[in-house]
This record gives structure tokens, C-alpha cells and sequence, in this order.
């Protein structure tokens, strides 16, 4: 039987030179749940996320993924990112792009997964059109199709609605909806509170590198996003 | 047979984005003719000096269009963080490096492949007489600076003076790979088979390939992740 925990990070400790960016950070988040990971920044959101993607080792702890470790090839078929940057190839077409990720997912019929999504993202009038001369919309839209096109079962998204616009913020909402209602488990860091804590049934606050506040979203978090901060973040 | 596959689709996307971009080959290309040309005013093309050093010219210029070719190969991942894209998929840290490899592999041979006759017109030798071996020899001295440049490229990266880094990394790890390589060119761009006592040089760019290419493979996780 499957557990119920989707993600575990357990004492996870990680430095850059003497610096601790991460100080003994644990929680869970169940699968289907969808936590906010709020922070100012140089909290270390972005940190912890880059060790759940497995972009980094923690220097002490350990994580679990659905399951299993984060480095798994199994865990990584099953997890999407979205980060800072768009991971797209600015010399290939967007049908190119989407066709190499199907292929390195191990997906069946790439060709016609990489079109469908071109579809969905509204792209498929430039599929053929190379990146580096898309608009900067086209750019984003094509970058969560990407991390999308294998219905993770985990989403790791930093940041996932800055400098979208606007047409490309509907279709991660609708993505996000569409994800949370067959129980993907997902992580997202923002600085957009309202937006975040909308859409999250979790709030985890990070302050400094050290676990501020792990809870469910409250009512009153909905009210006034800018609480938690106020009682939990540094004055 | 999933370890080919999907190091074959890195190989095809780095291919076709230089097919694209020619940005890389372009420079190393005419870098390596420019050598080329520079060095046949220095030495007299009839005189028995230059047969005596052309295995090594031949193999300087390659090693310098490899150092270029090479430090492109994982900075270009960098740009729109599609490192990070493809380390978080399922493809494994060997599989990227491979894929890799075999590109470089490919742009070097290409290079090197247009620069023999240039070199056979400059310096008047005859480079095509014992060509099936010589390519072979090429083809060997090349798999073995490319899994060491792709690996020493991996690892400079996210350095900001990798494009110094690398060829400082790289050349004295080449040294087995060149010496091989320019002992057995100088006696086939002679004109002449190799004979019994080449044997060894051979035997040791191969071993040197297969060795380097199983420990490339084996470190590419700690390389890409840490």
C-alpha cells in the first residue's frame, strides 16, 4: 500500500562555504496537498527546492519523494520542476523541445505528446518555430508544458507565477487545478501570497534557513496573507 | 538499450542546435585552419623536419579545436538552466555525459576530417596513402580527448574562467592519448604501415578509451550532482 506521505525532509542541513542556508528543516506534506513555501528571500526556499528536484545533495538529512529517494530514477519519471529558468533550448523548435522531453520521460508516442501539449498551451501555430524567436509569453507557456507534459505525480514550481503574463498565468491555474484534482502532490514557492495561499491546503514558512511555521492554511492566513509574517517571520 | 536511446536523443539535440547555431564548429574550424596555415610558413613542406614533426602538428591543432568544441558542451546547458531540466528528468548522469560525448565526438571528427587534406596540401604529405588506419587511429585519439574534455567540461561548468579551466585541466589528462595518436600518425602520414613495434601505441589508445570512458561514466553523477 502506497503511503500517505508524499514528501519527507528529515534534518536536512545545507551550506554554501561556512554559511548554513538550511538548518535542520523537517517536515511532511501528504500526497494530494498543496504547500505554500513562503520566505523572504535568501530564506532558502529555492535551496530546499533544488534538493527535493535533486539538483543538490543535502550536506546532513535525507529527503523522501513518494516514497523514495529523491535521486531515484523512478522518483524524478514522477516529479515536475519548474524553477527560475524556463529549460528550454532556444536553437530548437518548441515541437523539438517538448518531443526530447517526452523522450527522456520515457513516454510513449513522443511526437504526438510534444503536439498535444502544443495544443494545450496554445503554441501549436509555432511548433515549428524556433524558441530563441518566440515572445517572452510563448517562452513560459512552452516551459510549463514542459514540466507538465508527464503528469508529474509531485510538482516543484520556484516561483512559478513570476514574470508570467497573463495568458500564461491561466494556463498554469488551470494546470494546477487540474493537477491538485488527481491528487498531485505539489510544492510551490512565491512571493505571492494571495495567489499562493488561494490555491495551497499547507503554508510552511522558512525564515533564514530554519523551519518558521509548518501548518495548514487558515482562514485567517486567507484574510490578511500577511500574518504568518507578522507572527512568524523575523521582525 | 534505454541508455542508448536517450543518450542518442542528448546527442541528436546538441547536434542539431550546432547544425543551427554553428557558432562552435565555426570557431574551432577556423581556428584550426588558421594554425594550419600559420605553421606551414614556419617549416619548409619538402624537408625530411617536417615529416619527422607532422603526427605532432597534426595532433596540437586537433587538440586546440578540441578545447573549444569542449568548453561550448555543457555551458551552452546553461543557458534558460536546461541543466537543471535535464538533471531533475529521469535521464541518468552517465546518460547525459555519453550523449554528450558522442556529440563532441562527431563536431571533432568533422573538423578534423576537413583539416587532413588542408594539412596533406600545406605540408605536402601523403596522408591519404595509409587513410582506413589513420582515420581509425583519428577516430581512437579523438573518443579518448573527448570523454576527458566532456568530463573536465562537465566539472568547469559553473566556473567563471572554465574557457582557461578546461584546456589546463585537460591537456596533461591527453598526454597517453596524444602520444599514441602522434607516434602512429607520423608513420602513416609517411606513407608507411604500421609495423610490429607501433603495435603498443594501439594498444594503448585503446585501452586508454575503454578505461576512461568506463571511469567517465562511473563519476558522472558526482560530476553533475555533487
Amino acid at each position: 500500500m502506497a503511503s500517505a506521505t508524499g514528501v519527507a525532509i528529515e534534518g536536512v542541513w545545507k551550506f554554501f562555504g561556512d554559511y548554513p542556508a538550511l538548518r535542520d528543516i523537517s517536515f511532511t506534506v501528504d500526497r494530494g496537498a498543496c504547500l505554500a513555501l513562503l520566505g523572504r528571500n535568501g530564506a532558502g526556499k529555492t535551496t530546499l527546492l533544488r534538493i527535493l528536484a535533486g539538483l543538490s545533495n543535502p550536506a546532513r538529512g535525507r529527503v523522501t519523494l513518494l516514497g523514495k529517494e529523491a535521486r531515484a530514477v523512478e522518483t524524478r519519471r514522477r516529479i515536475g520542476v519548474l524553477g527560475h529558468g524556463i529549460g528550454i533550448y532556444d536553437e530548437l523548435s518548441a515541437f523539438e523541445n517538448l518531443r526530447l522531453f517526452a523522450r527522456l520521460y520515457g513516454l510513449e508516442n513522443p511526437p504526438k505528446i510534444a503536439q498535444d501539449w502544443l495544443e494545450r498551451t496554445g503554441l501549436d501555430r509555432v511548433q515549428d518555430g524556433l524558441v530563441r524567436e518566440f515572445s517572452r509569453g510563448m517562452r513560459q507557456r512552452l516551459a510549463v508544458a514542459r514540466a507538465f507534459l508527464h503528469n508529474p505525480a509531485l510538482l516543484l514550481l520556484d516561483e512559478p507565477f513570476t514574470a508570467l503574463d497573463d495568458r500564461a498565468i491561466r494556463v498554469l491555474q488551470q494546470l494546477l487545478e487540474e493537477a491538485r484534482s488527481r491528487d498531485c502532490t505539489i510544492i510551490m514557492s512565491t512571493h505571492q501570497l494571495r495567489e499562493a495561499l488561494e490555491l495551497a491546503s499547507d503554508v510552511a514558512l522558512i525564515n533564514r534557513g530554519r523551519l518558521a511555521f509548518r501548518g495548514e492554511r487558515s482562514a485567517e492566513m486567507l484574510q490578511d496573507p500577511a500574518w504568518l509574517y507578522r507572527n512568524y517571520g523575523e521582525a | 538499450m534505454n541508455f542508448l536511446r536517450n543518450s542518442l536523443a542528448i546527442t541528436y539535440k546538441d547536434l542539431r542546435s550546432e547544425i543551427r547555431g554553428k557558432d562552435t564548429i565555426n570557431a574551432s574550424l577556423s581556428f584550426s585552419l588558421v594554425i594550419l596555415l600559420l605553421f606551414s610558413f614556419a617549416f619548409d613542406p619538402d624537408s625530411d623536419e617536417v615529416r619527422e614533426i607532422s603526427g605532432g602538428l597534426l595532433w596540437l591543432v586537433f587538440a586546440f579545436a578540441s578545447s573549444l568544441i569542449l568548453s561550448r558542451s555543457f555551458a551552452r546547458e546553461l543557458i534558460n538552466d536546461c541543466l537543471d531540466a535535464l538533471i531533475s528528468s529521469p535521464i541518468s548522469p552517465a546518460e547525459l555525459f555519453f550523449g554528450k560525448a558522442i556529440a563532441n565526438f562527431v563536431l571533432l571528427l568533422v573538423v578534423e576530417l576537413v583539416c587532413l587534406p588542408v594539412f596533406g596540401i600545406f605540408y605536402n604529405v601523403q596522408w591519404a596513402r595509409q587513410f582506413p588506419v589513420l582515420l581509425l587511429v583519428v577516430m581512437l585519439g579523438t573518443w579518448g580527448m573527448t570523454v576527458i574534455g566532456t568530463l573536465f567540461s562537465a566539472m568547469t561548468v559553473n566556473l567563471r574562467l572554465r574557457e582557461i579551466m578546461l584546456p589546463t585541466l585537460v591537456y596533461p589528462f591527453i598526454i597517453p592519448v596524444l602520444l599514441g595518436a602522434v607516434q602512429l600518425s607520423k608513420v602513416l602520414i609517411g606513407g608507411e604501415p604500421v609495423g610490429a613495434d607501433n603495435q603498443v601505441w594501439f594498444r594503448l589508445l585503446v585501452a586508454f578509451d575503454v578505461v576512461f570512458t568506463l571511469l567517465a561514466v562511473a563519476f558522472a553523477d558526482t560530476v553533475l550532482v555533487g
